[in-house]
């Protein structure tokens, strides 16, 4: 039996040649090589804190080679002067707390980098460093050999750095503070006792409250009065149309009171009130640093590639350079970014990113490569058909949809009440004030400014975000990462589910393998398995690990034929694995099923057959979703597996294969202009117009370091599952959103009571709006914490 | 109790020495990344080997 022990550096399992070094065991060379430079620069540290923290490190050969160019490398670097450069790397990998102690150490492996200090939420190193002792290039370089490896795209390099902005922050500290101090200066007031000194102090008293608001109501509170403006101009009267016209009465009506002496003003209201809105608005900005909701193709595509020249040399790039006719050499691992004829090499091309099949392409010379794919087998040489911008691919990105913003033609619920709300408000305020002027004229003003205060809808401006906020933060947890609260509103209306196929409701990895023809005894299993081990073709993957209890053996004269199949000799055995012409296997039946035959010596065995294996559970998902939703599969393969599909979904789910982007696109588009609300499932940047044109275009993702195409929401492939019981738990929030509203209408209308009768003093209206907001506050976060406990 | 005007401007300016200083760690960036520090905290403080230290250990590594 042979042991199976870990990687001491990657936690992968070492198979029989485990590589043995200061008595550890290493799974390759690599994971050996990334220990010895950890243990020379002391840095063995890095082990301490976490197991297995470390990666493999990746064939790097060219790979940094366009940050040689000056032009690039001074694009990217965020600060360049003298013997001082400082870049921003953004690094998948990290993942740990081993990540951020040897990327902060990195000073320990080059004398000329200064500092370097990581984010980890965003999973990025702000590395400083000087050009002159190391180079951009050299220090990618360095970075990548210890298995930390930057992701520099083209993204990267054509946006414009997006100034920070923590205006939010500001706002907020400085409600918090004027809020805390004008409670403490309104105290001695609350309880009107006559006492000479307070009369005597109560003006500076008041003057300091009136100091400490001022920033309050003309920074803090700004944010309201435009949105205000705004709406009213567009006729909306969305909710920060009550709110501004709240705060602005309590202001004017404090400061005049203060300046005739009437009263003390309703400074502390004002205060808290806008510290409790920003307060929810801040809660309501979760964001995932480490994700992005916005990308396109250019986060996938390298800032240049290689192109030969027509003496021969060759030369960096920029991809946006790319004209027809330039002959660019492709090396392995590298992407395609332009629809290009093969001209040179064997092209095998992973379309994994666009499509979501795994199973890589092949290419002959002079047949068509689309962009999008990823060269997986050696180096080709392609001429180019179309630049960048007018591939078939990038083409998709022109459509209409990517201009305009899904949320702006939505109205939230928070928006279609606050209307309503608003317009009730002022006729009761019209009402009783007209009321006043007939029985007691000096109450009039008093009673119409206290209306006006006391309605004003804090308690319903700040359900929808702590609730939504709240189902942010619990749907991360769940992998389920939702761009914002609107996203959970809409998914919370749809009535209309749509899946591509392969990618999305098929397991990328999983692949479900039989074997037809002789059975192989156990001899013959170990020698398929040793055989399969030197091969990196993922079918020979995927079947390794299905073979899994046959020992190993030790193999001679390997030979593999790239895209063909794997050859080998053991004791005489001479055994062939591979496609059924590498085989010699005759007949080939099945022409639409992947599949790997098995030569051995002069008897063909027989074939291990390929076929997609659906998700776990998605029949089960597709059964509960039937009797609410309207469900239909969108597919660009062709219609083979129609048969398997319609035997595990259910009968009405429409079927569609062969669609284009664009038909998937207008298909949506077509339901939506029927007024159905769509959800969109996909995976692919083929998926990201439909993504786009969907009421919420929810991403699936095996890897969320690994990108989605731009979408509301990013679903961990494992919670595919779960789609339904969090899309239930959607709807429960939007009812408990509606239940605090109701709440929240039950203190106007205590408070309006105190308002009619003119008995609003300060020190009522100080307890009633904190009172409503906390209350509000506690009631959604408890109830959507509750909702989603059943949910795992 | 006029000294309460004293009292007031005390307590009001050292209130606003520490706002100022709140703006100035906003705008430093400290309130960026509020993860990453609750790590590095947990990191332990690097020893200042003696020098022989050094070279015995590099030594080391040549006879390997």
């Amino acid at each position: 039996m042979t042991e199976v022990s870990a990687c001491f550096h990657c936690g992968d399992p070492c198979d029989a040649d485990a590589i043995v070094f200061d008595e550890k065991n290493f799974c390759c060379n690599g994971c050996k090589i990334v220990f010895e430079i950890f243990s020379e620069n002391d840095l063995s540290g890095y082990y301490d804190l976490q197991n297995f923290p470390g990666a493999s490190p990746k064939e790097l050969e060219g790979k940094y080679d366009f940050l040689d160019n000056s032009a690039i490398a001074d694009k990217l670097l965020e600060f360049n002067d003298g013997g001082t450069q400082i870049i921003t790397f953004y690094i998948p990998h990290i993942h740990c707390s081993s990540c951020i102690w040897v990327l902060e150490n990195l000073n320990k492996l080059d004398r000329n980098i200064k500092a370097s200090q990581v984010d980890f939420p965003k999973k990025t190193v702000r590395v400083t460093f000087n050009f002159e002792g190391i180079s951009l290039k050299q220090l990618s370089l360095l970075l990548g050999k210890i298995g930390y490896a930057p992701y520099i795209s083209l993204d990267d390099f054509q946006t414009e750095k997006i100034k920070k902005d923590r205006s939010i922050i500001y706002k907020l500290g400085i409600a918090g503070f004027a809020f805390g101090n004008v409670m403490f200066l309104s105290f001695p007031e609350y309880f009107e006792v006559n006492e000479f000194w307070l009369d005597q102090y109560k003006t500076t008293f008041r003057w300091l409250m009136f100091a400490f608001s001022l920033p309050v109501f003309f920074y803090s509170a700004s944010g309201y009065f435009i949105a205000a403006i705004k709406g009213l101009r567009a006729k909306i009267l969305n909710i920060d149309v009550p709110l501004a016209l709240g705060i602005l009465v309590l202001f004017v009506r404090s400061t005049v009171e203060i300046i005739f002496d009437i009263g003390s003003g309703f400074f502390d209201s004002l205060t808290g009130l806008v510290f409790f809105l920003l307060l929810g608005k801040y809660f309501q900005q979760k964001t995932y640093s480490f994700l992005s909701f916005e990308r396109d193709y250019k986060s996938y595509f390298p800032i240049a590639v290689t192109r030969i020249n027509k003496n021969g040399s060759e030369e960096s790039l920029q991809v946006n350079e790319i004209k027809k006719g330039d002959r660019l050499l492709i090396r392995n691992d590298e992407l395609i970014p332009v629809d290009s004829i093969l001209l040179k090499g064997k092209a095998r091309i992973d379309y994994s990113f666009v499509t979501g099949e795994i199973e890589p392409v092949e290419k002959e010379s002079g047949e068509k490569i689309f962009a999008g794919g990823k060269q997986v087998s050696g180096s080709i040489e392609i001429d180019t058909l179309k630049p960048v911008s007018q591939s078939y691919l990038t083409q998709l990105w022109s459509n209409q949809v990517f201009d305009s913003d899904k949320e702006n033609s939505f109205t939230s619920l928070t928006n279609t009440i606050s209307k309503y709300f608003t317009i009730s408000i002022l006729s009761i305020a019209a009402s009783a004030t007209t009321y006043w002027l007939f029985v007691q004229p000096t109450l009039a003003m008093n009673v119409f400014t206290a209306i006006l205060i006391i309605a004003c809808p804090c308690a319903l401006a700040m359900s929808a975000p702590f609730a939504l906020g709240n189902m942010l933060r619990i749907f991360g947890k769940l992998k389920f990462y939702v761009k914002n609260d609107q996203a959970i509103e809409r998914l919370a209306k749809a009535d209309t589910l749509i899946f591509d196929k392969t990618g999305t409701i098929t397991a990328n990895k999983k692949s479900l393998v039989t074997y037809e023809g002789t059975t192989l005894n156990k001899g013959e299993k170990s020698l398929l398995k040793s055989t399969l081990r030197t091969s990196g073709h993922p079918l020979s993957r995927i079947l390794y690990s299905h073979l899994n209890g046959s020992e190993l053996v030790k193999l001679s004269n390997v030979e593999e034929v790239v895209g063909q199949g794997i050859s080998a000799k053991f004791n005489e055995q001479q055994i062939k694995i591979g496609s059924a012409t590498f085989v010699n296997a005759g007949n080939i039946q099945n022409n639409l099923q992947t599949a790997v035959h098995i030569r051995l010596n002069e008897d063909y065995k027989g074939s291990f057959l390929f076929k997609n294996e659906y998700r776990e559970g998605l029949s089960e998902l597709f059964k509960e979703l039937a009797p609410e939703y309207q469900l239909a599969i969108l597919s660009g393969d062709n219609n083979g597996e129609a048969a398997s599909l319609k035997k595990i979904l259910p009968l009405k789910t429409s079927l569609l294969f062969q669609q284009t982007p664009k038909e998937k696109l207008n298909y949506i588009r077509q339901l939506q202009q029927n007024g159905h609300r769509v959800v969109m499932v996909g995976d692919g940047l083929n998926d990201a117009g439909a993504l786009k044109q969907s009421d919420v275009g929810i991403a699936i993702s095996e890897n969320v370091n690994v990108f989605s195409p731009a979408c509301d929401a990013i679903l961990d492939a494992g919670k595919f599952k779960e789609l339904h019981n969090y899309i239930k738990v959607a709807k429960g929030a939007m009812t408990i959103i509606k239940i605090s509203i109701a709440i929240s209408f039950l203190y106007n209308v205590v408070g309006l009571y105190f308002a009619i009768t003119g008995q609003l003093s300060p020190v009522v209206a100080a307890i009633l709006m904190p009172l409503s907001s906390i209350s509000v506050v506690l009631f959604t976060t408890f109830m959507t914490s509750l909702i989603s406990r059943k949910l795992n | 109790m006029s000294v309460i005007y004293l009292l007031l401007t005390i307590s009001v300016v050292i209130a606003v020495f520490f706002f100022v200083v709140f703006i100035l760690s906003v705008k430093g960036g400290q309130f960026d990344d509020t993860y990453t520090p609750s790590v590095r905290m947990l990191f332990d403080d690097e020893l200042v080997k003696e020098k022989d230290q050094v070279q015995k250990t590099t030594s080391k590594n040549k006879d390997e």
